[in-house]
């Protein structure tokens, strides 16, 4: 018997998932929490004696893999020229990559943007701008500011690649840590994020690993390969492609809820389903990964009291609890926020987590989704859309804690549909629900790395 | 090699004669970066800065140029596009209308060169080419 271990370091939890790659079988998961503060070990150890205790004939553990998302996952700056176009291009890549990006700058960095960037808690940042060939005065200029600000922040340059040897040059003076790779936008509307994200990760598995306190596992473990989110999005793009002859679910959603942030993976063109349609804007990633750091239900959930009004907040109620309710929403919310294990022990506080839950499935949905907008011309009719068209999405696949211990997870994953007063969301309108109820999505697309073939089967089998 | 954005103003959405501009400009060695119809100013002034563009060519066929070109040049200037050359041209205007005068409102709008129907694009290459130095 071979096992093969898979390691997701979270915030909160860590988690294991053990496979047996020769009878094809998840023998067991388990969980413990996450102990970066002290020795991140001490929760993979406490998450082994579990899994261990569980499954006593489990087998020799040959080889273990491991994600994170720990200590606040990896945060991003995202620089470019203009904010609709390069801006938005090195915002998809880093999104792409896993991580979680608070900071988006466009055309020239101002001592303002300097003095934030000092500020905040950024892992590395992604200066881009101007097509090949294009605007290489603005992407100079940033990088001058960039190396004379000494920010001691690894920097990926992914603009315009004439302006690449003098990037090369103003850096290597200043000694900052820095990577060239290709432009994230070669030429206008047209994206290009695998080489920047290639970099990302190699970053992420080198140095963010040691500043999380993470790095001491790769001792025991062997190397943490990618951000969690990562992951998820290639387990998500496995399941969707299929392997070689085994085929896959076709165009496909994943919603993972959280407690801090709601992350939406599509994997699929999106293009339009109508000749009366013209795209426009920037190229959509094929799989493309949205976060919203506002919609969580629990370390967020006092930020949803912003997006969603207490009166409107009844109706994402199922039909009937709404009178089950009277409880304070505004203390209901705070009670989450500074509680962020709070489980609800009773009738009314379940009913309200599904409402949360509710509202994270439906705004994300909101950002996450193309919209189209009628133009009249003196040829009829037409249409613009923007973003990925999702009408025609077979299944959408729930995971995060709110859904996986929710026997009511595919009625809150409706909220995700259609909507008659949201006429112009490009939504799914008529999907299949797919829970991961073992809370294997990541673990699945660490898998996948070697044994591409057995995690599909194990998605396959296990999201129900 | 200088870079030039081409594309159709405003709700029209004439799609032939665009890559006819296109192959054009290109033959003579421009570095074109054609928008395509249903494009909005912020769309051609967008397109302009990343790609550093010298000239920007707006075309119109379906009557309603005028009021989609509005205040273009004013807008080329806020985003620091101030020394981008600005040519438009088709069916500008409502209407058969003196060219003179349709010339003289668009000039007075900021536009460079102002193309009245028919005019053979070849005519046009040959200003682009005298306006950016590069004949």
């Amino acid at each position: 018997m071979s096992v093969h271990l898979l390691v997701d370091f979270g915030s909160t939890y860590t988690k294991l998932t053990a496979v047996d790659t020769e009878k094809e079988v998840i023998v067991g998961t388990s969980r413990a929490m996450t102990t970066v503060r002290t020795d991140v070990l001490e929760g993979f150890d406490m998450a082994l004696e579990k899994l261990q205790k569980a499954h006593p004939d489990m087998g020799e553990i040959t080889t273990i893999s491991a994600c994170s998302s720990a200590a606040g996952g990896l945060k991003m700056a995202a620089i470019g020229l203009v904010e609709e176009l390069t801006a938005e291009a090195a915002k998809r890549a880093c999104l792409g990559a896993g991580a979680l990006v608070n900071h988006v700058f466009s055309h020239h960095l101002s001592k303002k943007e300097i003095k934030t960037l000092k500020q905040a808690d950024v892992d590395i940042i992604l200066l881009a701008g101007g097509t090949d060939g294009g605007n290489k005065e603005c992407i100079l200029h940033n990088a001058k500011k960039l190396a004379e600000a000494k920010l001691g922040i690894p920097i990926i340059v992914a603009g315009n690649k004439d302006a690449a040897d003098e990037i090369d040059e103003l850096f290597e003076k200043s000694e900052e840590e820095y990577y060239i790779v290709d432009n994230v936008m070669p030429k206008l509307k047209k994206l290009n994020v695998a080489p920047a994200k290639d970099v990302i990760r190699r970053i992420f598995i080198t140095k963010i690993i040691e500043g999380k306190g993470i790095k001491k596992a790769e001792e025991k473990i062997g190397e943490i390969i990618m951000p969690t989110p990562e992951a998820v999005l290639q387990a998500a793009e496995l399941l969707s492609k299929g392997h070689e002859e085994v085929e896959g679910y076709g165009d496909m959603m994943v919603i993972d809820i959280g407690g801090a942030t709601t992350d939406v993976h599509t994997i699929g063109e999106g293009s339009p389903k109508r000749t009366e349609v013209i795209l426009k804007g920037l190229q959509e990633p094929f799989a493309k990964r949205t976060v919203e750091g506002d919609l969580g239900v629990r370390y967020s959930a006092n930020a949803l009291l912003s997006l969603v009004k207490p009166y409107e907040f009844k109706k994402y109620y199922e039909n009937g609890d709404e009178e089950a309710t009277d409880e304070d929403i505004e203390e209901a919310m705070q009670r989450r926020h500074d509680n962020v294990d709070y489980l609800p022990e009773n009738d009314q506080e379940k009913a309200f987590d599904k409402a949360l839950a509710r509202i994270c499935c439906d705004y994300s949905m909101s950002r996450h989704v193309g919209t189209v907008e009628v133009v009249y011309t003196p040829l009829g009719n037409m249409y613009y859309q923007t973003g990925k068209d999702l009408t025609e999405i077979q299944y959408v696949v729930g995971t995060g804690g709110v859904l996986i211990n929710n026997a009511d997870a595919k009625q809150i994953l409706k909220e995700v549909l259609h909507k008659s007063h949201k006429k112009l969301e490009l939504r799914p309108k008529d999907s299949e629900f797919l829970i991961d109820e073992l809370y294997i999505l990541s673990a699945m697309g660490l898998l996948g790395q070697k044994h591409p073939r057995l995690a599909l089967k194990l998605l396959k089998r296990h999201l129900k | 090699m200088h870079t030039v954005v081409i594309g159709v103003i405003g709700a029209d959405v004439h799609a032939v004669g665009i890559r006819i501009i296109e192959h054009v400009l290109r033959k003579h060695g421009f570095n074109v970066v054609n928008i395509g119809v249903l494009s909005s100013q912020e769309d051609f002034i967008n397109a302009a800065i990343e790609t550093n563009a010298k000239a920007i060519l707006v075309s119109s066929l379906y009557g309603h140029g005028e009021m989609d070109c509005k205040y273009m040049k004013e807008n080329c200037e806020e985003a620091g596009l101030s020394h981008v050359k600005l040519y438009v041209g088709g069916n500008i205007v409502v209407g058969k209308q003196d060219f003179k005068d349709v010339e003289q409102r668009f000039k007075k709008m900021g536009f460079d060169r102002v193309y009245p129907p028919g005019t053979d694009i070849e005519e046009a290459v040959e200003h682009i080419k005298e306006d950016l130095n590069t004949a």
